[in-house]
This record gives C-alpha cells, sequence and structure tokens, in this order.
C-alpha cells in the first residue's frame, strides 16, 4: 500500500546520513520495522532499487528484522509482546488485565547503514 | 586497503517526525478546543454518507468544518459542502494516506479558533492511514457490513488504534452472513475501550447514538 511515501522516506534519511559521512557508496542498510507493518520485504527491496537508481544508494541491499508487537499494561505497567493476529484476548501476563497501549510494533527504524 | 566498508549509526525512525508534528497539532487543537476527527475506513464503507449525516443532526448545534483527502476528485467535499457548512479538499496525489503535514495544511486553511468540530475523511483503505498519526483528538473507524466480519483479524492495527467504530450498512444484514457479535468480539480483543456503533447511513438507524457520543466527545474537549 504506502510502499512509496514510506521507501522514500527511508531513502531521504539513508542519503542525508551518507552525504554527511562522504560516502561512495552504500552497501546495505539495517531497518527495523515493527510486525504490524505488513509491508513485504520484498517490495520494500524493489521499491528501494527503484527510488535509488542513479545515486549512491543504488544497489544498496536491505537487511530487515522484523521487532515484535509489545503493549503496555495500563492497570500495572508490565510490559509484555502481544501477537495480535492471534484469536485469544490480549491479557498481561502479570496482573490478567486487558487494558494496554501499544508501546512498537508499528515503528519503521533506520539502525545504520554499511558504507564505502 | 582504502575502499573499506564503514558502519555509519542512524538511529531514526521515519515516523518520527510525523508523530511529532501530530503531538503539536493536538496540543494546537486543544487549546483552540476545536475538535478533530480522524474518520477512517475502505473505500465505500460510507464515509461520506457517515459525514453528511452527522452534519445534519449537529450543524445546528456546533460549528463544523470538514476536510476531504480525496486522491484527485472533489466529489465529496461537494457532497459536503451542499450541506452547508466549509469543506475542503485535500489532494492526496496518489498518497495513500492524510500525514500531519497535510492535516495542517488542511487546518491552516480553515478557520480554527471558531470551529467546534472538524471531521477529516481520510483515505479509503484500512492499513496506511492507521500507520500515521494525524493530530486528530480521536479516531474513528467505519466497517460496512459487505465487507465482512473478519476484517479486525486482518487489518488489527485500525481497530487498535481508534476510539470509536461504526458498523454501517446494518440495512443488508439480512442478506449477508455478517455475524455482528462475532465481529464485535474480535474488536474488543483487540481493542477493550472501544465504543461500538451500529448504523444504516440508508435508514438512519443507530444514528442517534452514533451523534450523541461525538457531541459528548466534543464537549468534554
Ligand atoms: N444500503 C446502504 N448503503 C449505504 C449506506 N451507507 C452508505 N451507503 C452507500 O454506499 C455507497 C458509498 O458510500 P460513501 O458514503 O460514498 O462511501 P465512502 O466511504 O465515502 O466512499 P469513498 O469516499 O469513495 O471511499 C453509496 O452508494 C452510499 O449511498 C448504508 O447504511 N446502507
Ligand atoms: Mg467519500
Ligand atoms: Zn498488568
Amino acid at each position: 500500500m504506502h510502499e512509496l511515501p514510506v521507501i522514500s522516506s527511508i531513502l531521504k534519511i539513508v542519503l542525508k546520513h551518507a552525504n554527511d559521512h562522504n560516502v561512495k557508496q552504500v552497501v546495505a542498510v539495517h531497518l527495523q520495522v515493527g510486525e504490524l507493518s505488513d509491508l513485504e520485504d520484498k517490495w520494500m527491496q524493489q521499491y528501494f532499487d527503484h527510488l535509488s537508481k542513479g545515486g549512491i544508494a543504488e544497489g544498496a541491499r536491505l537487511v530487515i528484522e522484523r521487532t515484535p508487537v509489545v503493549m503496555k499494561c495500563t492497570d500495572c505497567g508490565h510490559t509484555y509482546v502481544a501477537d495480535l493476529k492471534n484469536n485469544e484476548k490480549l491479557k498481561c501476563p502479570e496482573c490478567a488485565s486487558e487494558k494496554n497501549t501499544l508501546i512498537s510494533g508499528r515503528e519503521y527504524f533506520i539502525k545504520n547503514l554499511e558504507a564505502i | 586497503m582504502t575502499d573499506e566498508i564503514r558502519l555509519i549509526e542512524v538511529k531514526e525512525d521515519i515516523l518520527a517526525d510525523n508523530t511529532l508534528l501530530a503531538k503539536e497539532l493536538q496540543e494546537k487543537l486543544r487549546r483552540e478546543k476545536t475538535f478533530l476527527l480522524n474518520l477512517m475506513a475502505s473505500p465505500g464503507a460510507g464515509k461520506t454518507s457517515l459525514v453528511v449525516q452527522t452534519i445534519r443532526k449537529l450543524k445546528e448545534k456546533l460549528a463544523i468544518a470538514v476536510m476531504e483527502a480525496d486522491i484527485d476528485s472533489m466529489v465529496d467535499a461537494e457532497k459536503v459542502a451542499k450541506e452547508g457548512v466549509t469543506a475542503i479538499q485535500i489532494r492526496t496525489g496518489g498518497f495513500c494516506h492524510m500525514d500531519a503535514t497535510m492535516v495542517k495544511t488542511g487546518l491552516d486553511a480553515m478557520d480554527t479558533q471558531n470551529l467546534d468540530l472538524v471531521i477529516l475523511e481520510n483515505v479509503g483503505n484500512l492499513v496506511c492511514p492507521a500507520e500515521f498519526e494525524t493530530g486528530a483528538i480521536k479516531n474513528a473507524m467505519i466497517l460496512s457490513v459487505p465487507e465482512g466480519d473478519d476484517k479486525p483479524l486482518k487489518y488489527p492495527l485500525m481497530f487498535t488504534v481508534c476510539q470509536a467504530m461504526v458498523i454501517n450498512k446494518i440495512d443488508y444484514l439480512t442478506l449477508s452472513d455478517f455475524d455482528i457479535q462475532k465481529c464485535k468480539d474480535h474488536v474488543l480483543k483487540l481493542n477493550p475501550d472501544i465504543k461500538i456503533f451500529e448504523v444504516s447511513c440508508r435508514t438512519g438507524e443507530g444514528i442517534d447514538e452514533w451523534v450523541q457520543w461525538l457531541y459528548d466527545e466534543v464537549k468534554s474537549l
């Protein structure tokens, strides 16, 4: 769905840091993508290849690590990993409360670049 | 060897800028006591119909304006303007969601100081709009009966980020295998605090409950 805006934002940040460090060629980009994102690795790479053509990030490999969905219990403050696609009620493993807020799981975090 | 591979730390989240701007917008709206409702749904679920119904019930009591996100047409904004409220068209030009920057542009074009309620009709899909904060005070989504009761399982984030859900087109219930109870159970598992309304924008059934909720929310801002 929104591969285009997401990947162009990623590329913008990659190029900014690459320029700051006088990089000749970006070889790889290490990303952490929340499990709530439904962008597939394959498509992210294809959009990246397309958008980065002709620049110093052309040909760079995306190394994508998926990060789990983490919830925080509203009642006791405990944080826990949640499987939202599972059909079970989400419950705090500490106090069994069903009240929670989302802490992470929807991020597109750029960790670092491998570059020459 | 000079061409050695180096590791460059970046540590940036692409959503961070948007989230920051959304927070600023929200604070400004709270100060001005303008309630921004971000309304999301699939194409054709009934966003414009619900906006029109809501305006009809509330325009005597509240100063209302509408922001229509449309890829490339003015159809929805024209329908809303016919109801006698300000309607602004935001051309998203292929973007699949509204982000805080676009919402800011829309709000800047309005006299928000003198508005009680701004409704944002987001781009029609259940995925992208859920990921981008808009600065809205509350998020609501519409699921229409013809879409099926399994959508909460397929698009969990959408149901997680909303404070209200409207099940629309309940006049189709007898013609479909949509299981309202099953659907509500799924949604409440994801989000126990969500308010669920069953409405038909065609017959007007259930609209009053939805409008009352929205009115109370606007008044308590
Ligand atoms: N039977 C029935 N039809 C409805 C109901 N609500 C909306 N519709 C019809 O559904 C169609 C789509 O409604 P819209 O309000 O334009 O939906 P939308 O979500 O704004 O659509 P887009 O902006 O194109 O994504 C129209 O033909 C409406 O008349 C309802 O409760 N029952
Ligand atoms: Mg519409
Ligand atoms: Zn707990």
